[in-house]
């Protein structure tokens, strides 16, 4: 946190000062290290193991926050007897397919009973009391060589400051997303904080803390294939509206769904989308699986995919498998590139070391470029949101050099000029273009203003006012809303991201300083800071409550449940949606207003979190006979990539683990290319334990190759004791190497991109990349140039009993 | 006191020996630079408001410009002392921003590279956009494929974006809205990364 | 004739060693000078994030070093190396093994592995100290180093001719010649800015509030709490360095919390201002030292036109 969001940090620092304990878990010893009380060195990719481990220390210990964990958690759900839990099947849950590598979830699905005492032998407390109770200290010694007596602090101090005085918060980053079972990481923590009754109280949670200004709004709006704003799901092919509806769960407020849906199409078609038509949902493109930007780079060089946009994105350093990204983009017909300046990705055909080792010819590389430049955050209006789901206003200070222009700019251009270009035709697939709503007011200059398009995403009531709160929300098409979470973040016609009340002159909890989605509201479920029958937990911990007298929540923040909803309302037999969660049902995006411990639908890997190895990993699975996620992707295709991926072979005999850096940004686009950043972090290195170094003889300072089953690149070394070798009982030591991945061939320093290492292993619920852990050998010196540096990749490869990388496409 | 030539009344030894620095060390020998030493932000045209564009956390900034012969430049960007979420504070890439709008390295052309071309050449932006959007017209109609599996899915294949969260909500908006109308459905961001 | 007016009558010695009440005042300004001030620099909080030498270079405007002169220097993730010319503010890394804790109970400040002892991090941020007495300024022989009426010690580049005396006597060795300009360059503590009533930009830039302007008198008491917070959760051996009037500097204007002795972080331990015994060396050398003076200042007149 200190490394990668160093203002957040000093929160942590005045928390410190005020008593708390900081605990940093992590393979290196970091800048957050250096000002915890305690650093706890582990392995990377054990991370299931260790969180488990405390999962069961809890339970076996009876540490649990009993009433919480009654009233607001799935504990007491009763599954079926046809489950089958991981700790029976080898690692595999009940409705594992081997075949297609896929779950059928119809085994997890509760029965519908319930045992309030917890005792029944299939209720999901005890299920979950058994399924970690071979989650030991000893067990996190053997897989993330944490000590017992390590282990035993950290337990004690999470224990310790849980409960209804005090609450423990867990913050992490992509250091447990970057893996092939990375929803399960966080799920292991989710489930953790349930027991000690951690979420929706002030200082509990789990934090994100994410890497990009907008990569939170970017996940809301959403640019993913999966998604359309507010979290509703794409359709999928072939169906209308009602078998799409029916497919989304309809408890707690998703009840709504349809308010949102139609609401969105009627800011999206106007006056075309009507009631007879459904409100033009055939107009939506269907997905059919995964379309995530790793299946499109394979398709990219399989030829199915002809013309792409960059904006604001570097792939050919910035997401694994670098060779693949740059042979991708050189097998286009086009591509466009929009960014502040000269990046990899729209530079591959000159200089990318395809082109150094003759893989690529750059007469022979047909693609087509277009780099436009871009506005910088100075030089347009428009809101980011933050971590925390906070949307802050930026206002223009001056207009951009030259031809730069934003992307709202560009979008909005382009969108003209094609519709301008399609004006008239008949066909049917033309008609989604020409009956979207894009007649947004112009600035001086000719851009569309950001604040109407923010108000489209607020929406608008009937009567064409700017809504209030997506409580106001119709299914009969009378409103219009881009997205329901972000109604309210334009209400009363004021751009309420731009609110800028002194932190001086308001609460801790500022609600007067930009906008959060939902409503405002600062911490997600906080009608759980309150007892079942809507008290505080403590004073210590006084958030949102119930007033008796007034007849309503209130508190410190906005109340995450329905205002005037009594904690002993009761719903009706048949109720549903909103009206079906009772006054003590906080989860309310939940069906059963419960926290999922156990979760029966919509993950791809199981109910509860179970740890395997990485896919490449120098140890074997110490928990089940299953070795790795047994339902990670390994694209199939024109070659598998699973063919990329060397397992536990020695032949790469140590551990590679990627990070950041304080003093670059991600895949460096906007720090290499700044004096100020790239003279403090001027060239790649990599860290390495003396043990190590002796090992190998590399010398602090020298270069050294880093060699995987993908490429070879070359570093600077730092020996540093900061690295430590892990000990495995019974194993002996495995050594971590250290690359922060910043580094590319354009800007004002230069180096090999790290990316370039990694396999494509995706986590398989979110298509995420297994970044932290894959192996590798290290050797002194600097790495061969031209052709010849492939065929070092693939010298190794023959020592693993891999096939050479197959030339491709474009070469 | 009769009046002194100026040259002589503010030459150091002079205010040295007749002040109160009588070590020369201080008062006595300031010179015209550090008379006129005043903070460079008092001088801009305005300030706005503004929000760092690097990490997720989200620290506030103040952005002060200064126009000069029609011309303006961004001359000094700091912590938002304001904001609760960073007090004023900033890391070192935020520090560093105003580097990131007024930097040398900045693309202020379209460059172009045609297939097979071995160097960029320029183009102007309305013939790069016209270009960019036949080619969008082209792919889509090339590629489109109304139906997978025998079911109706509208779409196309052909086209990809990548990118947005480096970029405002309004503008991710924009880009969802027109690229879902077009049909074309890989449309993805660093949030899968 | 007020003692005001006559500040070596009294001997040298307060203006030239040992603790001394009112820098500005000493140096000439009236008593309505504002107050001294100073940075505090507590290490014990420090993230190494750099923030304070981007956010001085960006203020100041200091130079960019020359193209491909960019490499890894291999000292932990320390790549700027030391104060200079260019480098205002400089976070020092030092990599520590130190013994692991026996008592478990204790917090610390390390990775509680116990084999081969146990691994700390200190970083720190170093500046010019804006001695109390600053050789710097003591031997300037062109009025270049000039004390502020904030107290602080800053070249003046419109006077400074590059005779690099005060390179030499800096007891820290913080004044540096630039190599194009030849002139000397050291931290303002953003003189500029203090003048617009604005605080130093490391100082507002860093995050943790490792580094603290203000008063230097507020300063002090602030610092000797924190260094008892500091030493009782278990770091003994933390100090203050800088802050003691009656050191060889008569105090400094910006001091630190330290975790470790000064040498650990590249500080002399006991610095002492290297013109302690001027008025003796003046005894010998008073009038040619006066000549050059003047002779400089007639530069200096001829200069304004």
């Amino acid at each position: 946190m200190a490394e990668c969001h160093p203002v957040a940090f000093q929160w942590v620092v005045e928390a410190k000062a005020r008593g708390a304990t900081v605990i940093h878990v992590d393979p290196r010893f970091t800048r957050t290290s250096a000002l915890a009380d305690l650093h706890v060195p582990t392995r990377a990719g054990g991370d299931i193991v260790f969180l488990g481990a405390l999962i069961n220390h809890v339970l076996s210990g009876g540490h649990e926050f009993t009433e919480y964990v009654r009233a607001y958690t799935n504990a007491a759900d009763i599954l079926p007897a046809e489950f089958t839990d991981a700790e029976d099947g080898g690692g595999l849950f009940s409705g594992y397919d081997p075949d297609t590598r896929t779950y059928d979830n119809s085994s997890w699905q509760p029965t519908g009973e319930r045992d309030e005492t917890l005792q029944h032998p299939r209720c999901v407390f005890q299920v979950l009391k058994r399924h970690f109770s071979r989650y030991t200290p000893d067990l996190v010694e053997q897989v993330c060589g944490i000590g017992p007596a390590e282990f035993g602090r950290v337990a004690d101090a999470v224990v310790a400051a849980s409960g209804r005085e005090k609450t423990t918060a867990w913050v992490y980053a992509v250091g447990w997303t970057q893996h092939s079972t990375g929803v399960q990481h966080i799920r292991t923590a989710s489930i953790l904080q349930m027991l000690l009754g951690n979420m929706g109280r002030p200082g509990g949670g789990i934090l994100a803390l994410r890497g990009h200004a907008n990569i939170q709004g970017a996940t809301d709006v959403p640019t993913l294939f999966h998604l359309l704003g507010g979290y509703l799901p794409m359709p999928g092919p072939g169906e209308d509206m009602a078998t799409y509806l029916a497919r989304i769960p309809d408890g707690g407020f998703w009840g709504n769904k349809r308010k949102y849906l139609v609401s969105m199409l009627k800011a999206w078609f106007g006056d075309a989308a009507t009631a007879d038509n459904d409100f033009c949902f055939g107009y939506l493109p269907r997905i059919s699986g995964d379309h995530g930007t790793y299946r499109t780079t394979l398709d990219m060089i399989d030829g199915k995919v002809k013309g792409f946009f960059l904006l604001g994105e570097n792939p050919a350093v910035g997401s694994a498998g670098g060779r693949l990204q740059r042979l991708a983009l050189a097998n286009l017909d086009w591509l466009v590139v929009k960014d502040l300046t000269m990046i990899e990705s729209a530079s591959f055909w000159q200089d990318s070391p395809e082109v150094a080792g003759g893989e690529l010819v750059t007469e022979r590389i047909g693609t087509e470029v277009f780099l436009l430049p871009a506005a910088a955050h100075v030089e347009k209006d428009g809101s980011f949101t933050n971590t925390q789901r906070l949307l802050q206003w930026h206002a223009k200070a001056l207009d951009p050099p030259g031809d730069a222009r934003s992307d709202l700019a560009f979008m909005y251009d382009l969108g003209n000029r094609i519709r301008a270009r399609l004006a008239g035709s008949d066909d049917p697939a033309d008609r989604p273009v020409l009956d979207l709503t894009w007649d947004y007011p112009e600035e001086p200059g000719g851009d569309p203003s950001a604040e109407a398009v923010l108000a489209e995403l607020n929406g608008y009531a009937a009567d064409g006012s700017p809504l209030a709160s997506s409580a106001q929300l119709a299914d009969d098409g009378s409103t219009r809303c881009g997205s329901w979470i972000h109604a309210g973040c334009f209400a009363g016609g004021v751009n309420q991201t731009a609110r800028r009340t002194p932190w001086q002159e308001q609460d801790h909890v500022a609600l007067e300083w930009g906008w959060a989605w939902p409503a405002n509201r600062r911490i997600l479920y906080n009608r759980a800071s309150a007892d079942p029958d809507g008290r505080p937990w403590s004073e210590a911990k006084a958030y949102v409550w119930w007033d008796e007298q007034a007849r309503e929540w209130t508190g410190l923040d906005v109340p995450d449940f329905e205002k005037a909803k009594p904690p002993d309302y009761l719903p009706p037999p048949g109720a549903t949606g909103p009206a079906a969660l009772s006054g003590r049902d906080p989860f309310i995006m939940q069906a059963d207003g419960k926290a999922a411990i156990f979760v029966a639908r919509g993950l791809q890997d199981g109910p509860l979190p179970a740890h395997f190895e990485a896919a490449e990993s120098p140890l074997r699975n110490r928990v089940y006979r299953q070795d790795a996620s047994p339902v990670s992707i390994q694209y199939a295709g024109r070659r598998q990539t699973r063919d990329q991926v060397a397992g536990h072979d020695a032949t790469y005999p140590f551990v590679v683990t990627t990070y950041r850096l304080t003093e670059h940004h991600t895949a460096g686009g906007m720090s290499r290319t700044l004096s100020r950043l790239a003279e403090l972090q001027p060239e790649l290195f990599c860290e390495v334990s003396p043990e190590l170094a002796a090992e190998r003889g590399l010398e602090n300072g020298g270069w050294a190759t880093i060699i995987t089953a993908r490429a070879a690149i070359e570093a600077r070394v730092l020996v540093t004791r900061r690295l430590r070798p892990v000990r495995i009982p019974g194993e002996g030591v495995i050594h971590q190497v250290g690359l922060p991945y910043h580094f590319g061939s354009e800007g004002l320093v230069t180096g090999d991109s790290v990316n370039d290492l990694l396999p494509l292993v995706l986590d398989p619920n979110v298509f995420i990349q297994e970044s932290k852990v894959a192996t590798c050998d290290i050797r002194p010196g600097r790495r061969p140039t031209g052709a010849a540096r492939m065929q070092l990749v693939n010298s190794y490869r023959h020592r693993a009993g891999l096939a050479d990388e197959e030339p491709q496409p474009g070469s | 006191m009769p009046q002194l030539p100026g040259w002589i009344a503010n030459w150091p030894a002079y205010r040295q020996l007749t002040g109160r620095d009588r070590l020369g060390r201080g008062e006595a020998v300031r010179s015209p630079h550090t008379e006129a030493a005043a903070p460079r932000t008092q001088a801009a045209d305005r300030v706005v408001s503004s929000i760092c564009p690097y990490c997720a956390v989200g620290c506030g900034q103040r952005v002060y410009v200064a126009s000069a012969g029609g011309r303006d430049a961004v001359t000094q960007i700091e912590g938002d002392p304001d904001s609760p979420v960073s007090r004023g504070r900033l890391c070192p890439k935020g520090a560093a921003s105003k580097q990131l709008v007024t930097q040398p390295g900045r693309l202020t052309k379209v460059a172009y590279r045609r297939p097979y071309g071995t160097a960029w050449e320029q183009l102007s932006l309305d013939q790069a956009m016209d270009m960019i959007a036949d080619r969008v017209i082209a792919t889509r109609r090339d590629t489109w494929q109304e139906h997978h599996g025998g079911q109706r899915v509208a779409r196309t294949l052909g086209i990809a974006s990548l990118g947005g969260a480096t970029l405002d909500n309004e503008e991710n908006y924009l880009i969802k809205k027109l690229w879902t109308a077009l049909g074309a459905i890989q449309i993805e961001n660093q949030a899968r990364i | 004739m007020t003692s005001d007016s006559m500040p070596v009558a009294d001997g040298a010695r307060n203006s030239l060693y040992g603790p001394l009440a009112d820098v500005a005042a000493d140096a000439g300004y009236p008593g309505s000078h504002p107050e001294r001030v100073g940075f505090f620099t507590d290490t014990s909080v420090c993230i190494g994030c750099k923030a304070c030498e981007v956010a001085c270079k960006e203020w100041n405007g200091l130079p960019d070093p020359e193209a491909g002169a960019l490499a890894l220097t291999g000292m932990s993730y320390d790549n700027t190396g030391a104060l200079g010319s260019n480098s205002w503010r400089h976070v020092a890394f030092i990599e520590q093994t130190v013994p692991s804790r026996a008592d478990p109970g204790e917090p610390e400040l390390i990775s509680a592995v116990a084999d081969g002892g146990a691994t700390r991090w200190l970083m720190a941020s170093d500046v010019c100290k804006h001695c109390t007495h600053a050789a710097c300024l003591d031997v300037c022989p062109t009025g270049a180093l000039v004390r502020t009426e904030f107290g602080t010690v800053i070249v003046q580049p419109d006077v400074c001719n590059g005779c690099a005396y005060c390179v030499s006597a800096c007891p820290f060795g913080v004044i540096d010649r630039r190599d194009d300009d030849g002139r000397a360059w050291k931290c303002t503590m953003c003189y500029d800015r203090l003048r617009g009533g604005l605080e130093p930009a490391c100082a507002k830039a860093c995050p943790t509030d490792s580094i603290q302007f203000g008063p230097l008198a507020e300063l002090r008491e602030i610092a000797s709490v924190r260094l008892a917070d500091v030493q009782a959760s278990g770091h003994p051996e933390a100090r203050l360095y800088g802050a003691d009037p009656d050191d060889g500097i008569g105090g400094a204007g910006a001091f630190f919390l330290l975790l470790d002795a000064p040498e650990v972080y590249g500080l002399p331990p006991d610095p002492v201002v290297t013109t302690k015994d001027l008025p003796a060396m003046w005894r010998w050398a008073g009038t040619a030292a006066a000549v050059l003076a003047a002779g400089v200042a007639v530069a200096f007149a001829g200069r304004r036109r």
